[in-house]
């Protein structure tokens, strides 16, 4: 029959398009199948290259990616006001012949734009080793600064602990604390000293718990 | 058409941005810097190129009726495809570009050259113009990003190398150092300020030309 005939009739319109809509969706299991385990590997390295960044070189010699502790966040005196309990926490633990040498594990707070997530890690001792921002939606050139990649900024919680700076000075300058903020961004390096903060209350909270 | 008129409609009297003013949207959002311009640009004008050869292929199968849904669902499905495949296997680029790659989706421009032309045309001449119009939008992308990075920022191409590779270092620029600049046109109504004024140049600039080109040249580079 002729296409052009064809083309008008209703069922040839449904079919056509259901057509289409079935050859897309094999496409796209054909593309997810291909892709699963690239992007699932993808993952796995962007989280231990971001799980050594805030580990000291050496200081593990296991797994980390599956040596994990879930531990309930519960109430935490900064993690309350920022939105209630927040969800369980997954703990990845650093070992070194079998003893738990440091915890890394993610704290959020809420900043400029939505949610900053910054993954940090802390020794035995509950001292800061490093933290990073994993995920961020700030003001590009302004709040972005948060960034290893833009600015050494973040670098400064190296080393810090909950009474080093005391408790009252962690905070940034403009609010009395010891941490530099921004010139036009004040809320973003607010939210990540409340972050790390947090983080490292929540790891004094439930240390027995984590480095068992 | 032949190439070169390709080339002028996409880059210059038919660009998406400046003369179709479609796309706003992601135009305004990501255009904070050169780069950020440049990326969408780039990864729009893979879609673009990929959805016009498809559309053109089955033009003569699509029935008017359903052409809309039809395109829709191709284009969206393609976006997807190319998210999965560049976090896959281009981990490092999706980490850079994997913000924009999502809104390509909502981009009219895409449908917009679909309907308009790809969907009438055979499979060459929509190829070569999915990809001069998203070459004109990249082009568009960058130069507002360049403008807004400029008076913002103090910088061209920030952090290109993030996006191109290493040795793509030189093209970054600090034009004044530690400029804090006009903060705003970083900011969203910055991205409205930087498009408007382009916008009026690019009129001033057209109104020129044809004033100074005798009449009936236009007939004669249509035929040609």
């Amino acid at each position: 029959m002729d296409l052009a005939l064809l083309r008008d009739k209703l069922a040839y319109q449904g079919l056509s398009l259901g057509a289409v809509a079935m050859l897309c969706a094999a496409a796209l299991v054909v593309g997810n199948r291909l892709t699963r385990e690239g992007i699932a590997k993808a993952e796995a390295a962007d989280l231990a290259a971001s799980l050594a960044q805030v580990l000291p070189a050496g200081s593990s010699d296991n797994d980390l990616l599956n040596d994990t502790v879930k531990v309930g966040a519960g109430k935490t005196a900064s993690g309350a006001d920022a939105g209630g309990t927040a969800p369980a926490v997954t703990v990845y633990r650093a070992r070194k012949e079998g003893k738990v040498t440091g915890a890394v594990f993610r704290m959020a707070a809420r900043g400029y734009a939505g949610d900053i997530v910054v993954l940090m890690g802390v020794d035995t001792q509950g001292r800061l080793l490093g933290a990073r921002v994993v995920k961020h939606a700030e003001t590009p050139g302004l709040g972005d600064k948060i960034e290893p990649a833009k600015s050494k900024w973040i670098l400064d919680f190296d080393g810090k602990s909950l009474n080093d700076p005391p408790a009252e000075k962690w905070a940034v300058k403009k609010d009395g604390g010891v941490f530099d903020q921004f010139a036009g961004a004040t809320i973003t390096p607010r939210a990540v000293v409340k972050a790390v903060k947090s983080g490292l209350e929540f790891f004094a909270a439930h240390r027995e718990e984590i480095l068992q | 058409m032949s190439i070169r008129r390709h080339v002028k409609e996409g880059l210059w009297h038919n660009n998406v941005v400046f003369s179709q003013l479609l796309a706003l949207c992601p135009t305004l959002a990501v255009t904070t810097s050169g780069t950020n311009g440049l990326g969408m640009g780039l990864a729009t004008t893979a879609v673009l190129l990929v959805s016009n050869i498809l559309v053109s292929l089955i033009r003569n199968f699509v029935s008017r009726e359903v052409r809309i849904p039809v395109f829709v669902v191709v284009i969206a499905t393609l976006v997807t495809l190319v998210d999965l495949s560049l976090n896959a296997w281009l981990h490092d680029l999706y980490k850079v570009l994997g913000l924009f790659i999502a809104l390509i989706v909502v981009n009219c421009a895409i449908l917009g050259r679909a309907e308009a032309f790809a969907s009438k045309a055979p499979v060459r001449e929509a190829a070569l113009d999915g990809l001069f119009m998203g070459l004109g939008f990249t082009l568009a992308l960058t130069v507002i990003g360049l403008v807004r990075e400029l008076l913002g920022s103090g910088t061209l191409f920030a952090q290109a190398s993030l996006l191109l590779g290493p040795s793509f270092a030189f093209l970054e620029t600090t034009v004044v150092k530690d400029f804090n600049g006009a903060l705003m046109m970083i900011l969203p109504p910055g991205g409205f300020l930087a498009l408007g004024v382009l916008l009026a140049a690019k009129r001033v600039l057209d109104a020129r030309l044809a004033a100074r080109r005798p009449a009936g040249a236009d007939l004669a580079a249509e035929a040609a």
